[in-house]
Formats: C-alpha cells, sequence, structure tokens
C-alpha cells in the first residue's frame, strides 16, 4: 500500500508541472500586452522595458516559465495586474476559503441527502415510488445549473422576499437570546448556493447506494441474518446499510469535481467571492498571474479530489493497487 | 464508416440463435423510457437540421415593432430583446448543438478516442504507455477550468488567423459566420472528450488480445492495421456505440457553457447566447420565457440523452 499511495501522490507535481505551463503557454499567447496593461498610460519604451523586467516578462518563455516556477514554489505568485499594489496570495487564500467552506457544506449535504435517497429508494424497489425518486433526481441533475439559479433568485429573492439576492456573509450569523445565550444559525447567503451545488450532486449518491442496497440483500449473510430471526430493522441497520457504502467512495471525487467546476458558475452568478468567480474576472480582464495561480489552484483541487477517491477505492479493494502494481 | 463494418460482420449468439446487434435492439426497443428519450433527441435533432426550413424567421431578422413580447399568434415563443423571434433562434440554437456534438463525436470520441484505444491495447509496451498516461493527464485536469481558458486565449488568434485566410483566398464570411469559433470548440472538445472511449476501448482490446481468433490471423500474416480493423474493432463495437452514447450530453452541455461565458461560438445563435441573455433575476422576473424557452429544451436533451443512455447500457448488458 506504502510504495501505492507515494507511486500515485508522485503524479501530482508531474501534472501540475504540464498544467502549469500549459497555462503559463496559454497565458502568454492570448491578445493583450500584459506590459502595456500594467505600465498604464505611460508609452515610455524605457519604461516599458523596466516593467516587462520587473514583472518578469523579458526573456524566451521557456525563461520565463522558469522564472514563475521557481517563484511558485516558494508561494509567490506575483502581483495582479488589474488590483495593484496586491500580490496574487493575498487576493487568493480569502477567496479560497470562502470556496473550501461552501465545497465542503455541499459535499457533506450531497451525502446526508443522497445516502437515505438511495436506502429508501431501494426499500421500495418493485412500487412506483423507486423509479420516481431515482427520475426525479436524474431530472434535477439534468438542469443546467445556468437555467436553475435565475428563477430560484426570482422566486426567494425576489418574489417572496426570503433571501438575499447573492453575496457572501460567512457561514453563521449568531441569534442572542436575551443576550446572553447565543445560538449560530447558517447564514441566509448560504442557501442559493447550496442548494446550486447540491441538487445536481444527489442522483449519482444516490443511485449507487441503491444499486448496492439491492445487492447486499441478496447475499447469503443477510439472508442467515433473517433467518435467525433478526427484525428486518436490525438487518437493515447492522448488515444491509454499512455495506451498502462501500462504493460510495468512487463517487467521492465525482461529487467533489462537479463542485468544483462548479464553482465557476454558481459564485459568478451569486455573487459570492471565492475562486470560482476571481478566475471569471481574472479571464475576462486578462489578468495574467491570477488566471495562472487560480488554474494552478483549481487543477490541484481537482486532482487531489481524484487521488483521494483512487486512494480510497485502493484500500478498500486490494484488487486496484495490486492491478495498478503489475503494470 | 465503422458502424457498416460492424453490422457487415454477421457473429452470431449461440443460444438464442440472433445476433447481438438485434438482441440489444429488442431490449431497447420494450424500454418504455428510451423510446421517449430517443423520441426526444430526434425531435430536437430534427429541429436544428432542418432549421432553415421550419423557422418562421431568420435567426438575425429583426421585428422591431415587438421586443422582449411574450408568445403570440406572430411569434409563438415570443420575442427576445432585440426583437428576434425566439422559436427561430430555438431551432437555430440546436443546429449549433447537433453541429457540435457530431463533429466532436466524429473527431474525438470516434476517431481520437477509439484510434488511441484500438493502438494502445493492441500495440501494448512503449505506444500504450505513452497513450494512457496522456490520457490520464488530461483526466486529471478541470476540463471545464482549460477550456474556457484556451477558448479564451485561442479565440483573438484563430480569428486573425480566419481573417488572414480570407483576405489571402477571397472566401468571404468565415468570420462573419462564426466557422473559425465552431473550429476551435470542435478542437477544444476533442481534446479533452477522447479519454473515456479509449480507456474503455483498450481494456476490451486488452482481453480480445489474447484470443485465439487474433492469434490466427496474426499466424497467417495479417498486418496490425488489418488486425484493428477487421478483427478488433467488430467485436468493440458495442462499446464504441456505449461510449460515445455517454459522452453526448457533456459535449452538449460543453458547449453551451463555453458560449455562456463568452468563449463559445461567435457569430452563430447557441442556447448558451440565449440563457446568457435570459440570466439575471430581474430579467426573469419580467421576461420569463428569455430563459424558460432555451431552458426547457436544454433541460429535456440533456435529461434525454441521460435516460438514454443508461438505457442503452442495459440493453448492451442484457438487462
Amino acid at each position: 500500500m506504502g510504495a501505492y499511495v507515494i507511486r500515485r501522490l508522485a503524479w501530482l507535481p508531474f501534472v501540475l508541472l504540464i498544467v502549469s505551463f500549459i497555462t503559463f503557454a496559454l497565458a502568454r499567447f492570448g491578445p493583450g500586452d500584459p506590459v502595456a496593461i500594467a505600465a498604464g498610460q505611460i508609452r515610455d519604451p524605457e519604461v516599458l522595458a523596466q516593467v516587462r523586467e520587473q514583472r518578469g516578462l523579458d526573456g524566451s518563455i521557456i525563461e520565463q516559465y522558469g522564472r514563475w516556477l521557481r517563484d511558485a514554489v516558494q508561494g509567490d505568485f506575483g502581483e495582479s495586474f488589474i488590483q495593484q499594489g496586491y500580490s496574487v496570495s493575498e487576493l487568493i487564500f480569502p477567496r479560497m476559503w470562502v470556496s473550501a467552506q461552501l465545497g465542503f457544506l455541499a459535499l457533506v449535504i450531497i451525502f446526508v441527502v443522497g445516502i437515505p435517497l438511495g436506502l429508501l429508494s431501494a426499500k421500495l424497489a418493485g412500487t412506483w415510488a423507486d423509479p420516481a425518486i431515482i427520475g426525479s433526481l436524474l431530472f434535477l441533475q439534468a438542469i443546467p445549473v445556468l437555467v436553475l439559479i435565475p428563477p430560484l433568485l426570482w422566486l426567494f429573492a425576489l418574489q417572496f422576499n426570503l433571501l438575499p439576492v447573492g453575496g457572501w456573509d460567512g457561514l453563521f450569523d449568531i441569534w442572542w437570546i436575551a443576550g446572553v445565550i447565543a445560538i449560530p444559525i447558517p447564514d441566509p447567503h448560504l442557501y442559493l448556493p447550496l442548494t446550486a451545488f447540491t441538487l445536481p450532486g444527489f442522483v449519482g449518491v444516490a443511485r449507487l447506494v441503491r444499486i448496492s442496497a439491492l445487492e447486499v440483500n441478496t447475499l447469503d449473510y443477510v439472508r442467515t441474518a433473517r433467518a435467525k430471526g433478526l427484525s428486518e430493522t436490525a438487518v437493515q441497520w447492522r448488515h444491509v446499510f454499512p455495506n451498502s457504502l462501500l462504493p460510495l467512495i468512487t463517487v467521492f471525487g465525482l461529487a467533489l469535481s462537479g463542485i468544483i467546476e462548479g464553482a465557476l458558475f454558481v459564485e459568478t452568478l451569486l455573487g459570492i467571492p471565492g475562486i470560482g468567480r476571481f478566475l471569471f474576472e481574472a479571464v475576462t480582464s486578462r489578468d495574467y498571474d491570477v488566471i495562472m495561480a487560480t488554474t494552478v489552484i483549481f487543477a490541484t483541487a481537482f486532482i487531489l479530489a481524484n487521488l483521494v477517491a483512487e486512494l480510497m477505492y485502493g484500500l478498500v479493494d486490494p484488487r486496484v493497487r495490486l492491478g495498478a502494481s503489475r503494470n | 464508416m465503422t458502424m457498416t463494418a460492424a453490422q457487415e460482420v454477421p457473429y452470431e449468439e449461440s443460444s438464442a440463435g440472433e445476433s447481438p446487434w438485434r438482441g440489444v435492439l429488442r431490449r431497447l426497443v420494450r424500454k418504455r423510457l428510451a423510446m421517449i428519450s430517443l423520441a426526444v433527441i430526434l425531435l430536437i435533432y430534427a429541429g436544428g437540421i432542418f432549421a432553415p426550413l421550419l423557422a418562421p424567421y431568420g435567426y438575425n431578422t429583426q421585428d422591431l415593432d415587438h421586443g422582449l413580447e411574450g408568445p403570440s399568434a406572430e411569434h409563438w415563443l415570443g420575442t427576445d430583446r432585440l426583437g428576434r423571434d425566439m422559436l427561430s433562434r430555438t431551432l437555430y440554437s440546436a443546429r449549433t448543438t447537433v453541429v457540435v456534438t457530431t463533429a466532436v463525436v466524429l473527431s474525438g470520441s470516434l476517431l481520437i478516442g477509439n484510434g488511441l484505444g484500438l493502438l494502445a491495447g493492441y500495440k501494448g509496451g512503449w505506444v500504450d504507455a505513452i497513450i494512457m498516461r496522456v490520457g490520464d493527464v488530461f483526466s486529471s485536469l478541470p476540463a471545464l477550468v482549460m477550456l474556457i481558458l484556451i477558448n479564451a486565449t485561442l479565440g483573438p488568434r484563430v480569428e486573425d488567423f480566419a481573417r488572414w485566410v480570407e483576405d489571402l483566398t477571397g472566401i468571404d464570411g468565415i468570420v462573419s459566420s462564426g466557422f473559425h469559433s465552431y473550429l476551435l470548440v470542435f478542437g477544444a472538445l476533442s481534446l479533452f472528450f477522447w479519454v473515456g472511449a479509449a480507456r474503455v476501448i483498450r481494456a476490451q482490446v486488452l482481453q480480445l488480445r489474447e484470443s485465439d481468433f487474433i492469434l490466427a490471423a496474426e499466424s497467417l500474416g495479417a498486418s496490425s492495421g488489418r488486425v484493428i480493423r477487421s478483427h478488433l474493432l467488430p467485436n468493440v463495437s458495442f462499446l464504441i456505440i456505449l461510449s460515445v452514447s455517454a459522452t453526448l450530453g457533456g459535449i452538449a452541455g460543453s458547449e453551451i457553457v463555453l458560449t455562456w461565458f463568452g468563449v463559445g461560438v461567435q457569430n452563430a445563435p447557441s442556447f448558451g447566447a440565449m440563457i446568457f441573455d435570459g440570466s439575471g433575476a430581474r430579467t426573469f422576473q419580467s421576461h420569463p420565457h428569455l430563459l424558460l424557452v432555451p431552458g426547457a429544451v436544454v433541460t429535456a436533451l440533456l435529461f434525454a440523452f441521460n435516460l438514454f443512455g443508461d438505457a442503452l447500457n442495459d440493453a448492451v448488458r442484457g438487462r
């Protein structure tokens, strides 16, 4: 197992190197001269050359990339071209924190809601309710987030005035009772983004739980449990439930990567100051160093999510890691 | 071409005595939901293919007296901000979806995906290693982020190149028809939609490679190309269909998302652009049809793709 983990982890820096180089080349190849943007109104060639050197934009693209890489591994991602005077790290970390909180909550909700729905569906197999549950979840998955958000906003924010139109105000509000007892309640800004993140994700979890619960139900040891007189509740909770959760770790990576990519749209449409919206703004305003840093961070998160899922899979199913070492 | 090659090979299923293709078709036709999904897909695709015949107006024709109006007898699905007929724009947007999915399936899934999958599985060794490692890199990238980046940075370059070609050859309308942006979308999507097909095909070929009939063909002196074309390809044709049906929704969705971002197809109608125009809570409050029309069509299409893909999967696996 140790060797397997190390081999998979060694893959990460290699892929990151490729991602960062492709991104770097694309960003430099794109339209608009970053030096002209950074220098503003000044067109003096001497000043331009100075800015070029200062920003590390002189020399060949390989040299430029080498410099960027050297700084990046030391945690220096350069300076924003648009918000001048701010380093990219300064701008990016608060936004990452917002996205991470939101993403983590969404992931938890997907599993907490998806698992019972899957078990319920398996229990109702053979009746009309089973295909109805899975079918409606599949339908929710088919609605693009881009189409889903405006009606939700209209309904909850404009029509009934229940929720804010967008923005972000931390995870919790504190309700003070008599000025002494503090009760944390979820901030109203959370509901819409969490809905948009989780609705498309339920079906993946629910379907997998359903299939494996149906499979486990036919196994010998479940029959034995029933035969020795255990109540149906005990059979379900003690024998079927834990064993049908095993395959779930395979959708973990999928759910997480869905959330990471979804952040681009959800955060942009709902005005949440997270990393997805930051990337959207950087791409539209051609803020080079921000594009570089956010893409690399996105890729890292994405690769780590898949890696964790794969490692957990290998932990549960020895065939995966043995098969991998044979190649 | 691959389809006919697959169909020409009559291989019998010993138990039932009917060809496996007919078995799959029989099981598929019995699934009511699959048939409804197929009908929805065919309806939207037919709408797209025959858009020039079906659309009551041109997709850019403006009716300035009737801007931003709901459904009426003149404009069945209403008009948008510029007074353009929503029904016509929907049909032409479906046309974009048809063109993009077909081209990407042909180039990405079928050509690159199957070609590389067959090659990797059959050749093995360093060919296999290189192809599959490149695939690993692509599948570990956040596809959407990379697609947006590729299109945003290369878009203006491709446009410059298209203008240069226009000047050089005297061919007109490459840029104004948005042809160059289609090419970029095809290329970028193909880059990311071949890995799944290649992996599935390779795994199957790895097993087939050891079978007697391949050994027999090789001992008779068949070249690698011939073994792949005439012996391996027909035997993975089911998987090819499955992997194609699994990626269709993703391809259609990606084009819509890219165009929504403003980096997809240009100068041509697309669901992405329509949805973008209808976004915004205030817009939705006063003119819901701007979002509901394209939103409903896209949701129906993606839903149908998913349901049909599932049913096809079941039918091929004998359920």
